[in-house]
């Protein structure tokens, strides 16, 4: 008798399991011997103490009422949560603080898109350490755990969440048409960008800077070509991500890192430099993260933080496909 | 000629860049497109039986329009060329719509019976009207944002057919020169948005074939602005 599991929710067998455990037990490593200790979070929180973190993000898209009455929600990130726990039990303790974590979210999906309601994240926080250095790190430990994967053809996109808010700002657009062009830019939509910046009263070659900028995306030669573009708000966010990229030039650490202007993750919390993961094995990304410097404050800790996460599903199927092309070709 | 597809949604670094190609109405806008870009497309016009067309630098695989989003999405295919009609009626679709290619002009309409008031009368005395169309998706959205109330009736094939026989009051449909509206004794009554053909790419393909899309989007440009 089949007894169904609802959609986007599956049983995961010996075989897999013993799979994904060798790929657990290999990322929880990288992150221990980096000084990042592993902590676990209830998967129920109060409502209201997740929507302090982001309310679009942390807007869980389960909810319930406990038997007292209080509305409960799933989490939809560890990010969220590990801020909560700082908050509420490191207030004493000397920053940087470094945890890691593997632990299933829980998010909403459409129907029939293959999308996960419940999904195993692996990732870092590492709060307390500011831009650069702490971007840095972050992504250093970010490359450890793609190499222990066995993702060697990885990339990690770096973009600056804050590059097109104040660009906009800087032009004179506010408010709900901002929100709008910003949507338009991270669902990568240029046709309705452009059609958008017009709407919103910019001239035709601001327009074209805007448009441009989105596309710039490569080494280090894409910082010459940005300030090449003008703009006050493009020169701090150059000089921002230059900073990083220099600082992981110098370590040796730059080698996957691609600059990439037109980056911006759609949830509400990230400030300054945001990730992307992608491996050419896979359509879809592996993960992501970046700086949050304003969500510890939200929490009443104000420090800066750094993170990312890496969906693991994702990451083994990547693993798979990479370890049958390195098959094929050797 | 055809073959098989190889790694279904992996996104190859090297190898040729897969492009989805829309078949139907949208396809000889297309070819011209890629042709003028460059792109070798004798293949896709003397062999109309396979699927897909091997080229040094660009593959072409051809497909109904609405399956574009699907395999671009995924990452089975690179790149694509689809309406806008199909990608609104598919936002959800995480795909980067990199041109507006210009060809494929045609409206997306709410039309009814000729002289019928049926869509005004509903509104008015039921405060709801009956809509059949294939893009329910862009009906409701369109419907919502003029503050109507519909039901809409999601249908497969011939849309005129709905209000003559009285399925619903009016339908929301694609309209290039209106003849089968006249044919059918239907008129426009609004214009929801005009839609043309799209240039889209795989997020990942878009990262790591920075290079390769970049210039075909600028060739495409070139060509398609003239």
């Amino acid at each position: 008798m089949i007894h169904p599991i609802p959609p986007g929710t599956r049983d995961i067998l010996p075989d897999e399991m013993r799979e994904l455990r060798r790929l657990h037990l290999a990322l929880i490593e990288v992150f221990e011997s980096r000084g990042y200790g592993e902590v676990a979070t209830p998967a129920i929180e109060y409502d209201e103490v997740l929507a302090r973190g982001d309310g679009r993000t942390a807007d869980s898209a389960y909810r319930f009422f406990d038997e007292s009455g209080d509305l409960l929600a799933l989490r939809s990130d560890m990010t969220v949560p590990i801020a909560r726990l700082v908050a509420s039990r490191y207030t004493d303790a000397e920053p940087p603080l470094r945890f890691c974590y593997l632990a299933n979210a829980f998010r909403a999906v459409r129907p029939q898109r293959g999308q996960m309601r419940e999904f195993a994240q692996a990732g870092v926080e590492l709060i307390g350490a500011p831009a650069p250095a702490g971007t840095v790190e972050v992504i250093e430990v970010l490359e450890a755990a793609l190499d222990a994967a066995g993702l060697d053809r990885a990339v990690i996109g770096l973009g600056d969440a804050d590059l097109f808010r104040q660009l906009l700002a800087d032009l004179g657009v506010e408010g709900d048409t901002r929100e709008t062009i910003l949507s338009r830019l991270a669902t990568h939509d240029l046709v309705g960008l452009e059609a958008e910046l017009a709407r919103a009263g910019i001239d035709a070659e601001d327009v074209g800077t805007c448009v441009a900028l989105s596309q710039l995306r490569g080494g280090r030669e894409v910082l010459d070509e940005a300030r090449k573009l003008g703009g006050d708000a493009v020169q701090r966010a150059t000089a921002r991500l230059g900073e990083t990229y220099e600082a992981l030039e110098e370590r040796g650490a730059a080698e996957r890192v691609r600059v990439d202007l037109g980056l911006l993750r759609d949830l509400g919390y990230y400030s300054g430099a945001i990730l992307e993961v992608y491996d050419p094995a896979l359509g879809h990304v592996l993960g992501g993260g970046g700086r949050y410097d304003g969500l510890l404050e939200r929490f009443g800790v104000d420090l800066p933080a750094a993170g990312f996460a890496l969906y693991l599903e994702r990451v083994h199927v990547a693993q798979t496909e990479e370890e049958s092309r390195r098959r094929d070709t050797s | 000629m055809s073959v098989e597809v190889a790694g279904a949604a992996s996104v190859k670094p090297d190898g040729p860049l897969k492009l989805a190609a829309p078949r139907g109405a949208l396809l000889g806008g297309t070819l011209n497109a890629l042709e003028a870009a460059g792109v070798d497309t004798t293949a896709v016009r003397s062999e109309s039986r396979a699927l897909i067309f091997p080229g040094e630098k660009i593959t072409l695989v051809t497909m109904r329009p609405s399956d574009v989003p699907t395999y671009v999405e995924a990452g089975a295919a690179d790149v694509g060329i689809t309406g806008k009609d199909v990608l609104l009626e598919q936002a959800d679709r995480m795909v980067y719509e990199l041109l507006d290619l210009g060809y494929g002009r045609c409206r997306m309409v709410l039309a009814g019976r000729k002289g019928d008031e049926r869509l005004g009368e509903s509104q008015r005395r039921l405060g709801m009207m009956r809509i059949a169309t294939k893009y329910p998706r862009v009906a409701e959205r369109y419907f919502e944002s003029t503050g109507r109330q519909v039901e809409t009736i999601e249908v497969k094939g011939s849309v005129e057919l709905a209000p003559l026989i009285g399925l619903a009051d009016g339908i929301v449909d694609l309209v290039a020169t209106g003849r089968t509206l006249e044919e059918n004794d239907l008129e426009v009554r609004e214009e929801i948005v005009e839609c043309t053909a799209r240039f889209v790419a795989n997020r990942v393909a878009h990262k790591l074939r920075a290079r390769e899309i970049d210039e075909l989007t600028a060739k495409l440009r070139e060509v398609t602005a003239r």
